[in-house]
């Protein structure tokens, strides 16, 4: 007798080939699952004690546990990448640093030594902590499917919270992010309920990066997660900081537009006031933390 | 019901066993070859009780099954001591009473064993961050900082 119930019931397989995963996805469509490092599926499985036929092991796919860096075109992070690999990775910290800081906050040290990249993407959470990040960086998701390859940009892949762009038969193989404008630098701002190992109430990424093109001198990009049904960018608020001299007064303005844009519900973690607000704190204090260092740098 | 047949490196020894595709490592340790010092507290990733090392890395055992491990090495609190002689970083624990209840322990000194082994002198806040996911109810944690603190001054983790 087992202490406790342990995992609803499946037959776990490793998959050799995508032309394997394509093949079972065909065949037997939803009573396979996915899997990458587990730590959202198994919880969910047996919180709603789901079995599966087939639990697909995707981690072994050639490419899939792979980054790639290069100098023009960007970095290349396979699915199966965990957030411990993507936090210490030479070329993540020195060209994509918030990426790495994003990984830091996810979770503790042994969850990020399964928990992936591919993972949380796909698990289309609203407070995935990767999404800020990678929406800010501007990341494109790889996916395979019967047909070939396909490219698709983060914002279009999540459409709702659990949901993804994913169509039948396809999986995620890879992420891509371009190289960020040159100069930047960013911050990820991660508020829970305490101060590390929790998941975020709010989280706020920002970016900025030298642009004499616009009056402000400097772009702002902005990513924020659990206060809407997918994580997303507030171009409107990017595009106030642009066109005006930077100073904390327009700072301070764009960081309430962020809060009005936001539009986050009750949950166990916290009301939507709250939430609302610390989309409106977390959203200067990262303003002006990026701001400070473009200028001091 | 599907088995599989897989072999583990437990503590330096390896075990064959048999094992359904959704026995997790915990379970596979705790109710399949013996190994009760490693803990089930929750069976969710939150509390840390379950962890064991994985090629050296901290892992919790209730999120990972025993047959993606087919081949790999495992280390278990079991395998800590050698020769009935414990680890500075055990020693620590026991001379500062970091140990009340000691569900806890067993993870927290798996934890604390790979922090010591990547980082032979961490910081209080290196060792805060490395101990994030390991819940203790009783000792309030400075106690269980104190011995991590002390077992990297006395020669990291062996
Ligand atoms: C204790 C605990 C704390 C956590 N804390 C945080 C936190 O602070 N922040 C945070 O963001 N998350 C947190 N999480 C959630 C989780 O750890 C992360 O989302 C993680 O990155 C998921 O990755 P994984 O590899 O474990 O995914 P898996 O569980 O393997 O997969 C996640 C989902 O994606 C699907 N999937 C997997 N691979 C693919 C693929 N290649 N193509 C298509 N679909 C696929 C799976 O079927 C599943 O539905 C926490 C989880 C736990 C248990
Ligand atoms: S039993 Fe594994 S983390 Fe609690
Ligand atoms: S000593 Fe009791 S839980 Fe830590």
């Amino acid at each position: 007798m087992l202490a406790r119930p342990g995992l609803p019931d499946f037959e776990y397989m490793k998959a050799e080939s995508a032309q394997d995963v394509f093949h079972l996805l065909k065949e037997k469509g939803n009573e396979v699952k996915l899997l990458l490092g587990g730590t959202d599926l198994f919880v969910q499985m047996r919180d709603r004690n789901e079995s599966a036929g087939i639990l697909l092991d995707l981690k072994y796919l050639p490419g899939m546990k792979d980054i790639s860096y290069d100098k023009k075109t960007g970095i290349n992070i396979g699915a199966a990448v965990t957030l411990n690999q993507i936090s210490a990775h030479p070329d993540v910290k020195k060209h994509f640093q918030i990426l790495s800081q994003a990984a830091n906050t996810v979770g503790n040290y042994q969850l990020r030594n399964r928990a992936t990249l591919g993972g949380n993407i796909c698990n289309a959470s609203p407070s995935a902590d990767m999404a800020p990040a990678a929406l800010v960086l501007e990341g494109e998701v790889s996916l395979s499917g019967p047909d070939g390859e396909r490219m698709l940009a983060l914002d279009q892949f999540w459409v709702g919270p659990g949901k993804t762009a994913l169509k039948e038969c396809e999986f995620l193989t890879a992420v891509h992010f371009p190289n960020p404008p040159s100069g930047a630098v960013g911050r990820y701002l991660k508020l829970g309920r305490s101060k590390m190992g929790d998941l975020a109430i709010v989280g706020v990424a920002v970016l900025g990066y030298p642009d004499p093109e616009v009056p402000a001198g400097i772009r702002f990009r902005i990513g924020i997660n659990s206060t809407a049904p997918t994580a997303y960018r507030v171009p409107q608020v990017e595009e106030l900081l642009a066109q005006a001299p930077l100073n904390d007064e327009l700072l301070r303005q764009a960081s309430e537009e962020a809060m009005k844009i936001s539009a986050p519900i009750e949950d166990v973690r916290a009301t939507a006031l709250y939430q609302k607000k610390m989309v409106n704190n977390l959203t200067f204090k990262g303003l002006k933390e990026v701001w400070s260092q473009l200028i001091n740098s | 019901m599907v088995t599989h047949t897989i072999s583990l490196i437990i503590n330096g020894t390896e075990e064959q066993l048999q094992v359904p595709s959704n026995m997790t490592l915990l379970h596979a340790l705790r109710d399949k070859l013996g190994f009760t010092g490693t803990k089930n507290g929750c069976e969710a990733g939150e509390c840390g009780a379950c962890t064991v090392l994985v090629d050296g890395e901290p892992m919790n055992s209730c999120l990972v099954l025993a047959v993606e491990l087919n081949g790999r090495e495992i280390t278990t609190v079991e395998g800590l001591a050698e020769d009935g002689k414990l680890t500075p970083l055990q020693q620590a624990f026991a001379d500062l009473n970091a140990v009340q209840c000691g569900y806890c322990t067993p993870g927290m000194l798996m934890s604390a064993t790979a922090l010591l082994k990547r980082n032979p002198h961490p910081s209080e806040v290196d060792i805060q961050e490395a101990l994030i996911g390991n819940l203790c109810r009783c000792t309030g944690y400075q106690r269980i900082i104190d011995a991590v603190l002390k077992a990297s001054r006395n020669g990291g983790e062996r």
